[in-house]
C-alpha cells in the first residue's frame, strides 16, 4: 500500500494539470458539410489563434438539423443552407445573434447577397454567408453525345425527366438526388410551371414526373454522384455544382478518359446560399466569432472557393481567385445564366411533410 | 405437473428474519429488473410520450404533453392521430410487411447456411473447433460499415464480382445486383450469419452423443437420426439464432440504405425519413413503438409456448 499510495498522489497530480491545461487552450466545435474547406484552413486558424479546433462534417442539412433541433449539439459554428433551414431555425430560436463588433472583417461581405437574406433575416442579425451555389445537372459529355448526338442541346432538365430520353440514358446510368424539395422544384421547372407552388396537386404533378421516369433511374443519393461521374459509372446526375466540378476535377487527376461536364437547365435551377451560424446553446460563441472573422478575410476564403469550387460571397475576395475559377461558368454563371436562377421560398411544415411522404412513395413506388 | 414444497419452503421463510430475506431475495429479482426499467423500459416511455405529442417548431421539435394553463389548471393533450395515420395509409403497413418479409426470408436463408457451418464446427476434431470458430467471429473486428461498403465494391457494375464473371467468360454483360433486394439479402446474411451460428454451435456441442450412438444400435439411420434426435434437440439454438436475426433485421437502416435500391421499402429507411426529413418525431416515434409491439408479441408468445410446453414433459 505504501508504494501505491505516492503513485496515486502523482497520477491525480497529473491529472489535475491536464484538466487546467484543457480549461486555459480554447475549444472550438465546428459542424460543417464535408469536404467544405480548404486543406490549411482549420491548421492556419490554430496557429493564428492557439484555439483548438474540433471539426466534425455532416453530408445533409437533415443531419444537422436534427442536432440542433436536438439541443445542446455542443457545436459553436454549423454551415446549413438558408433556405428551408436556416430560415426554419430563426423562427424556432436557435440561434444566437451576431455580434459584428467582433465581426471587423463583416464589410467585405457581397452587399447583393446579404439583402438576399434580408427576407429571411432582417438587418442580417443571424447569418453569415459562406458559398453559393446552384442545383444542376452534371453529364458525362462523351457519352452523353454519343447517346443523344451532337445536336441535342444538354442544358436542359430533359436529360433527367423526358422519359424517352432518360431511357435512352438509362443504359450508362442516370441518378436523381435524394431530396424532395431538389427534385419536385426541378420537376416544376421541367413542365415550365411555378416553382414555388407546395400545395398537393403541384406535388402530385411533380411526383408524376418522377414516376415516369424512375424505372430508368439507377438510385436517388445527394453525394454518391461525386464518385460515380468521376469514375465513369454513371453518365447523367442531377447534382450541385460544386460536387460536380470536384467530380470533373478528380476525372482530370485520374486521367481515365472521362470528361465531365456542369449544365444549368435553362428551364430555370434552384440557387442556394450556405450561412455560418452560432447555435443559441454554443459553448464558446467567443471563438466562433472568431473563426467567423478569420472566413471573412479574403486571403482565406478565396483559396477555399479555388479548392471546394463554390463561389464565396465575399466581394473582397475576387480579385484573389484563381482565374480560371472565377471565369468558370459553372462556379460564377454569367448574367444569362444568373437571369434563370429561382430563389426557393420555404415550404411550410405541412407542406415539407407532404412532400416527403409522396417522395418516399415515388421512390419505393407504392 | 410438479408441485413445488410448500411447506418446506414457508417454514424456512418464517425461521429467517423479514428484513435480510426481502434484501437477498430483492436484491437478487431487482437488479435485473432495475436494469430491464432503466434501459427498457424508461426510453420506451419516453418514446411512447413524444409519439403523442404534435411535431412542432421548436427546440425539441414537438409539444408538451402536459402544460400548467395557471390557476393550478392543467391541460393534457393527447394525440392519437399518428397511430391512425400509421394504420391508414398503406405506405407504412407496406414497409412494416416489407421489413417482415425481408427479415423471414434473411433469417431462414442465415438458419439454412449456418446450421450446417455450426454442426461441421461441432462435429469437427477438438483441436480445430477453435481455429474454425475464431475464422466465424474474426470478421467483428473490421467495422460494421467498413464491411458493407466492402459489399458495394463487390457487387457494384465494374466491381469484383462482375469483372470475375466477365473474365472467366460466364457471362457477357455485366450483372446489375447492387441496388437491388438481391443485394440487401446479401448484406444481411453475411452479416448476420455469426449471430446464428454461434448459439447453434453452442447448442450441437452440448449434444449427448450417446444418444446418436444408441440410436444407430438400435437400426437407425443417419438421415432418421438428425431429424428425430439433432434436430429436436438443437432447437433452442435454431430459436436462439433465429430471434438474434430475426428482430435486429426487421428495423435495420444501414444495409438496406447502402445496398438496396430505391424501391426496398423497410420500416428503418421510413423513420428516419421522418425523424430528419421531416422533423416529425411524433410520427416516427409512433412507428417505433408500432415496431416493438409487433416484434414483442410473437417473442411473448413463444415463450408462453415454451413454458406450457416444458411443463407437459413428465
Amino acid at each position: 500500500m505504501k508504494t501505491l499510495y505516492p503513485r496515486i498522489k502523482t497520477l491525480a497530480l497529473a491529472l489535475s494539470l491536464t484538466a487546467a491545461a484543457q480549461a486555459s487552450a480554447q475549444e472550438l466545435h465546428v459542424y460543417n458539410w464535408s469536404d467544405y474547406i480548404a486543406e490549411d484552413t482549420v491548421a492556419n486558424f490554430e496557429q493564428q489563434t492557439g484555439i483548438d479546433v474540433v471539426y466534425d462534417v455532416y453530408d445533409s442539412n437533415e443531419v444537422a438539423e436534427a442536432k440542433l433541433l436536438a439541443g445542446q449539439s455542443g457545436y459553436d459554428l454549423v454551415f446549413p443552407t438558408a433556405r428551408p433551414f436556416a430560415d426554419r431555425h430563426i423562427q424556432a430560436g436557435l440561434y444566437q445573434k451576431l455580434d459584428k463588433s467582433k465581426l471587423d472583417r463583416w464589410d467585405n461581405l457581397d452587399p447583393v447577397i446579404l439583402e438576399s437574406l434580408t427576407d429571411i433575416d432582417p438587418g442580417n442579425q443571424y447569418l453569415v454567408p459562406y458559398m453559393w451555389g446552384t442545383t444542376g445537372i452534371g453529364y458525362n459529355v462523351d457519352k452523353v453525345k454519343a447517346i443523344l448526338g451532337d445536336d441535342m442541346p444538354l442544358d436542359t432538365w430533359r436529360l433527367v425527366f423526358d422519359p424517352e430520353i432518360v431511357a435512352k440514358l438509362s443504359e450508362c446510368g442516370v441518378a436523381l438526388m435524394d431530396d424532395a424539395t431538389e427534385v419536385f422544384v426541378a420537376a416544376r421547372a421541367y413542365l415550365g410551371k411555378p416553382v414555388d407552388d407546395f400545395s398537393r396537386d403541384a406535388v402530385a404533378e411533380a411526383a408524376d414526373v418522377v414516376s415516369a421516369v424512375r424505372p430508368h433511374i439507377r438510385y436517388f443519393h445527394s453525394s454518391q454522384y461525386i464518385n460515380d461521374l468521376a469514375n465513369g459509372d454513371i453518365c447523367v446526375a442531377h447534382g450541385y455544382s460544386g460536387d460536380v466540378l470536384q467530380a470533373r476535377d478528380r476525372a482530370d487527376e485520374a486521367d481515365n478518359g472521362v470528361s465531365v461536364a456542369y449544365a444549368v437547365p435553362s428551364e430555370g435551377a434552384v440557387v442556394w446560399t450556405d450561412v455560418m451560424v452560432i447555435p443559441a446553446d454554443a459553448p464558446n460563441p467567443e471563438a466562433a466569432h472568431q473563426f467567423i472573422n478569420y472566413l471573412l478575410d479574403p486571403a482565406v476564403i478565396a483559396p477555399i472557393t479555388d479548392y471546394v469550387a463554390y463561389a464565396n460571397a465575399n466581394a473582397a475576395a475576387e480579385a484573389l481567385i484563381d482565374p480560371e475559377i472565377r471565369a468558370d461558368a459553372g462556379i460564377y454563371p454569367p448574367a444569362e445564366t444568373r437571369e434563370k436562377l429561382l430563389v426557393l421560398k420555404t415550404p411550410s411544415e405541412r407542406e415539407i411533410r407532404d412532400m416527403n411522404r409522396a417522395w418516399t412513395r415515388v421512390k419505393t413506388g407504392q | 405437473m410438479k408441485r413445488f414444497p410448500f411447506t418446506a419452503w414457508d417454514a424456512g421463510r418464517r425461521a429467517m428474519p423479514l428484513l435480510s430475506r426481502l434484501k437477498g431475495r430483492g436484491l437478487i429479482i431487482g437488479v435485473p429488473w432495475f436494469w430491464l426499467g432503466l434501459f427498457f423500459l424508461l426510453p420506451f416511455l419516453f418514446v411512447l410520450k413524444i409519439s403523442l405529442a404534435e411535431p412542432a417548431l421548436a427546440q425539441p421539435p414537438y409539444t408538451d404533453l402536459i402544460e400548467v394553463i395557471g390557476d393550478g389548471l392543467v391541460s393534457i393533450s393527447l394525440n392519437f392521430g399518428n397511430y391512425v395515420l400509421l394504420w391508414d395509409d398503406p405506405l407504412y403497413r407496406g414497409a412494416l410487411f416489407g421489413s417482415i418479409q425481408i427479415a423471414a426470408v434473411s433469417t431462414l436463408v442465415c438458419l439454412l447456411l449456418g446450421y450446417p457451418m455450426a454442426y461441421a464446427i461441432a462435429r469437427a476434431p477438438s483441436h480445430w473447433r477453435l481455429p474454425l470458430l475464431m475464422l466465424v467471429i474474426l470478421p467483428f473486428w473490421t467495422s460494421f460499415l467498413i464491411r458493407v461498403y466492402a459489399w458495394i465494391g463487390i457487387l457494384k457494375g465494374n466491381g469484383l464480382l462482375n469483372n470475375f464473371l466477365l473474365w472467366t467468360g460466364l457471362i457477357d454483360q455485366p450483372l446489375e445486383i447492387l441496388h437491388t433486394p438481391l443485394a440487401v439479402y446479401i448484406g444481411i446474411v453475411y452479416s448476420y450469419l455469426p449471430f446464428v451460428v454461434l448459439p447453434l454451435y453452442a447448442t450441437l456441442i452440448r449434444l449427448d452423443l450417446t444418444l446418436l450412438e444408441a440410436a444407430a444400435d438400435l437400426g437407425c439411420r443417419p438421415w432418421k437420426q438428425f431429424l428425430l434426435i439433432t434436430l429436436p434437440l438443437s432447437l433452442p439454438g435454431v430459436i436462439a439464432g433465429g430471434m438474434l436475426v430475426f428482430i435486429p433485421v426487421v428495423g435495420e437502416f444501414v444495409i438496406p440504405d447502402l445496398l438496396g435500391g430505391p424501391d426496398t421499402l423497410m420500416i428503418g429507411k421510413l423513420m428516419w425519413t421522418e425523424f430528419f426529413s421531416n422533423k416529425d418525431w411524433p410520427l416516427a416515434s409512433s412507428l417505433a413503438a408500432v415496431l416493438l409491439v409487433v416484434l414483442i408479441v410473437p417473442f411473448v408468445a413463444l415463450r408462453h409456448f415454451e413454458q406450457k410446453a416444458g411443463e407437459e414433459q413428465p
